[in-house]
């Protein structure tokens, strides 16, 4: 199966930006399914990780009001090309995907 | 403080033991989930950040459109050249749940942090950023025409 992650970086003067776009519904538990009628049920990525060479250099704790198919940027210093980064995430009925990628 | 987080990390291992859940014990104790299920913002605040000072900074700024179209995707941009962050959160006072997120940011991490939230209402986004062990906070209001929340 295709990943539910899609994980860019790039790199100007020492400072690396990473650009990530999860596919996940973040259903809050108040919408209402058109078809059943009936309250769906509340399904959210409630934690993110990303590792840097395998130390950790951002962790998100999420609610259910992030928007559905999450975005995340952020940046950090003292990644060199061909480092590794891998984000993972962790919803709340205890799914996970997980990527890896090459800093650039 | 050091006590109380100690006896937080026992209690939680102590849970561990009791409900035979095999969880390692850094994601039951993470996750916050009083702060979370807070309805109320100040409830929220309190929990999140219990017996902190919260004071307002001019170095943290809040990139979001002022009136939003659909509150179901509000793309937020935060920057802050605040020294030593080590998290910045996010909340929204007319939010069911007024907690949005929390992003904890290693020393190597640049004071930034860009996301898309979910807007019921008309409501003030409020950045939280922990920097130098002290809580500070900037906000700014936002107008929602249709609700994000359903």
């Amino acid at each position: 199966m295709a990943s539910t992650i899609r994980l860019k970086t790039k790199t100007n003067d020492g400072v690396t930006t990473v650009r990530a776009i999860i596919r996940h519904p973040m259903e809050t538990g108040f919408r209402i399914d058109s078809e059943t009628s009936e309250l769906v049920p509340v399904h959210y990525i409630n934690e993110v990780i990303v590792k840097h060479n395998g130390n950790v250099v951002m962790s998100c704790d999420w609610s259910r009001a992030v928007s559905k198919n999450p975005y995340l940027s952020f940046m950090f210093k003292g990644a060199d090309a061909g480092d590794k980064l891998e984000l993972t995430w962790r919803d709340n009925e205890n799914n996970s995907d997980s990527i890896e990628t090459r800093i650039e | 403080m050091l006590r109380r987080d100690t006896f937080k990390y026992l209690a939680s291992g102590a849970m561990v033991l009791v409900s035979g859940l095999l969880k390692p014990i850094a994601a039951l104790a993470k996750w916050n989930e009083a702060a979370f299920s807070a309805v109320d913002y100040d409830e929220a605040i309190a929990t999140y950040y219990p017996n902190q000072k919260i004071k307002e900074s001019e170095q943290i700024s809040i990139g979001v459109h002022a009136v939003v179209e659909n509150g179901a995707v509000v793309p937020i941009k935060v920057k802050t050249d605040l020294p030593n962050i080590e998290s910045i959160a996010i909340f929204v006072d007319k939010n069911p749940n007024p907690l949005i997120a929390n992003f904890d940011l290693s020393p190597s991490c640049v004071g930034f942090i860009s996301t898309r939230i979910k807007i019921q209402q008309a409501s003030n986004i409020i950045v939280m950023v922990k920097s130098d062990g002290m809580i500070f906070s900037a906000r700014t209001f936002i107008e929602v025409h249709e609700g994000g929340c359903g």
